[in-house]
């Protein structure tokens, strides 16, 4: 017999309340998982992001369209490869709940930007030659079933009236961080509308992406671009797509700064709920740590045997948990509409967290029943009435 | 021969809310090699205090107490529990068995802190268990033994890893006449056959007779001891 023996006998002595602890942690865990899995999702709209390209908006907000002339001017800037533009549509697809990225874009200069979109040079072909066409991603074709030469009708609300789309194609996405949940439909489309129903708003575009050749070179680059328009009507904000996306973001902080609190009190609730039991452990044991001390072993060996025990109850609470996370975080991946988190998966860093936050609950749960045998003389605890 | 236990000026007390509690009071003793002491006397008379300081799991206040030429009164909390387990087998009033480990595994604790293997572990444990009789109760957990049976698996434990000494508080307080009576025959035995140097704290005459020698402790003096 080993000291680990003892320690894994000790774990199991009360088996209903070792199921108990290993069952809050396993779903504590989880908990935990989804949370950064949420988190993370969230966040992967940075990590798409690229550094040699700049975002160019209106400096007040976001929301304020550009003149169509600025896209012209930026072209004409020293080291910046292409440039394209892009507007915010929304509408409505059948009801409220399908909801999906819709964007007008320029048909010419949009995949030479963002080559992550990948179509077939038929589909290219097909899209730019049609005017109300349309391109969607992999994951809604799949979704929606919509298939080439679909018709897709919204239901505008920014732009309102009825709006109808043929697919031409439909994107692949190249990176795993790429958004396969967008349709995108040509700018002309609606900006022919736009000018007869509403004339003030017509030329007008949300904002501009340019790539650069250098991506070292982003912030000259975004100074010139914003001292162009510096004193105009619409004076401009340049920023990479990485410092866009990061600053979009932000403006979720509060409830993302909430997730990220709740996940990590998760985390010290099932701190608590095993140190609880290593405790209620230690203390009905008091007589028997004594008793071991008497036959020499010593307070170092007995903090092992411990730690031994803590360590067991975390680990396989632990494991049950990351066995469940998986196959939980992919039923929700299905049951999630895929515009909301168009990735929506374990991340190694999540497994890492958890991985860690195992570790530290069992080192630190018997931390207290540690110090509770190495303060406890002999004498008292052979004493103990329990 | 020097004396086993030599116990000299020992004083024992307790502070409880900034209070001194005096336990012993100057204790001089000697128990030779191989003796059988009984120590007797009436609850709080300290006899139990004197016990856990020559089994060196108590420290004295004032006094040397010297075991086997080693005044264990001076040792560091590690060097004491690597004494007690190399020099002194512990017999407690209620057994004290882990309750999650068979009579073997019980037995076989002390044993984990030697550099015995595995075999050399099994037959030590085998060899003590079949001295107090319970060579086929090896695979039993405590909760499947009776009292007597459970007090013999701890005289086993006590003895595994052959101490010179042996300390028992009260071990027959717990038991009934005849378990009593297995059990001072085993402790008796262990000390005629085997030389161990043997203390034994009891309340009760019956328990003390079998001893070679015994003393009596009150309101802690060693006030007289009696053959």
């Amino acid at each position: 017999m080993r000291l680990f023996r003892l320690a894994f006998k000790n774990a199991f002595r009360h088996r209903f309340r070792a199921l108990l602890t290993i069952l809050a942690m396993a779903v504590a865990l989880m908990a935990f998982g989804v949370l950064r899995t949420v988190v993370t999702a969230w966040n992967v709209g940075i990590d798409a992001a690229q550094a040699d390209r700049l975002v160019t908006r209106q400096a007040v907000s976001f929301i304020f369209p550009l003149p169509l002339a600025y896209f012209d001017k930026v072209r004409e800037i020293e080291g910046i490869e292409s440039v394209t533009h892009s507007s915010w549509f929304g509408g409505i697809y059948i009801d409220r709940q399908n909801f999906f990225a819709r964007f007008a874009i320029d048909a010419e200069t949009f995949f030479e930007v963002y080559p992550e979109y990948m179509l077939t040079p038929e589909e290219t072909e097909n899209f730019k030659k049609q005017r109300n066409a349309c391109v969607v991603g992999a994951d809604i074709a799949k979704q929606y079933g919509f298939k080439i030469g679909d018709k897709i009708t919204l239901e505008g609300d920014i732009y309102p009236g009825t709006w109808d789309f043929i697919v031409a194609g439909i994107y692949q996405p190249k990176f795993k961080s790429t958004d396969a949940t967008a349709m995108v439909f040509h700018w002309h489309y609606l900006n022919e509308r736009v000018a007869e129903d509403w004339p003030t708003r017509a030329n007008l575009t949300g904002w501009l992406t340019a790539k650069i050749a250098d991506g070292n070179r982003a912030a000259e680059i975004s100074a010139q671009i914003d001292d162009l328009f510096r004193n105009s009507a619409a004076e401009t904000k340049t920023e990479t797509e990485n410092e866009f996306a990061r600053g979009f973001i932000a403006s979720f902080g509060a409830i993302f700064g909430a997730m990220n609190f709740v996940s990590f009190t998760i985390v010290a609730i099932i701190l608590l709920v095993v140190a609880n039991t290593m405790l209620m452990a230690a203390r009905e044991r008091t007589r028997e740590y004594a008793v071991l001390k008497t036959l020499g072993f010593s307070v170092g060996q007995i903090s092992a045997l411990i730690l031994m025990e803590s360590t067991i109850l975390s680990i396989v609470g632990g494991t049950l948990g990351l066995g469940l996370i998986a196959p939980l975080i992919a039923g929700l991946a299905e049951a999630v509409p895929k515009a909301w988190f168009p990735i929506f998966q374990l991340e190694p860093i999540t497994v890492f967290l958890l991985a860690l936050a195992v570790v530290f609950i069992a080192l630190a749960a018997a931390i207290f029943p540690i110090r509770r045998v190495a303060r406890a003389t002999i004498v008292e605890g052979i004493r103990f009435a329990g | 021969m020097p004396p086993a236990i030599q116990v000299t000026g020992l004083a024992k007390s307790y502070f409880r809310d900034g209070h001194e509690i005096p336990v012993l009071h100057n204790i001089n003793l000697n128990v030779q090699q191989g003796d059988f002491l009984a120590l007797m006397g009436p609850s709080g008379s300290g006899k139990s205090t004197l016990l856990n300081l020559i089994a060196g799991i108590d420290r004295p206040t004032r006094g040397e107490i010297v075991v086997e030429g080693a005044e264990i009164g001076r040792m560091s909390e590690s060097q004491l529990a690597r004494w007690r387990a190399d020099n002194v087998g512990f017999i407690f009033q209620f057994y004290n068995l882990i309750p999650v480990l068979t009579a073997f595994d019980n037995v076989a604790l002390p044993l984990l802190l030697t550099k015995l293997n595995k075999a050399e572990r099994r037959k030590h444990v085998e060899t003590a268990l079949g001295i107090v009789g319970l060579a086929d109760r090896m695979k039993h957990y405590p909760k499947q033994l009776s009292g007597g049976q459970e007090q013999r698996v701890a005289i086993a434990r006590a003895i595994v890893s052959d101490p010179k000494i042996l300390v028992a508080d009260e071990p027959t307080g717990d038991l009934d006449r005849n378990s009593a009576a297995e059990i001072l025959t085993i402790i008796k035995r262990l000390n005629s056959e085997f030389g161990k140097t043997v203390i034994m704290v009891t309340h009760d005459p019956h328990a003390a007779e079998a001893a070679q020698s015994v003393m009596h402790l009150d309101k802690g003096d060693l006030i007289g001891a009696a053959a």
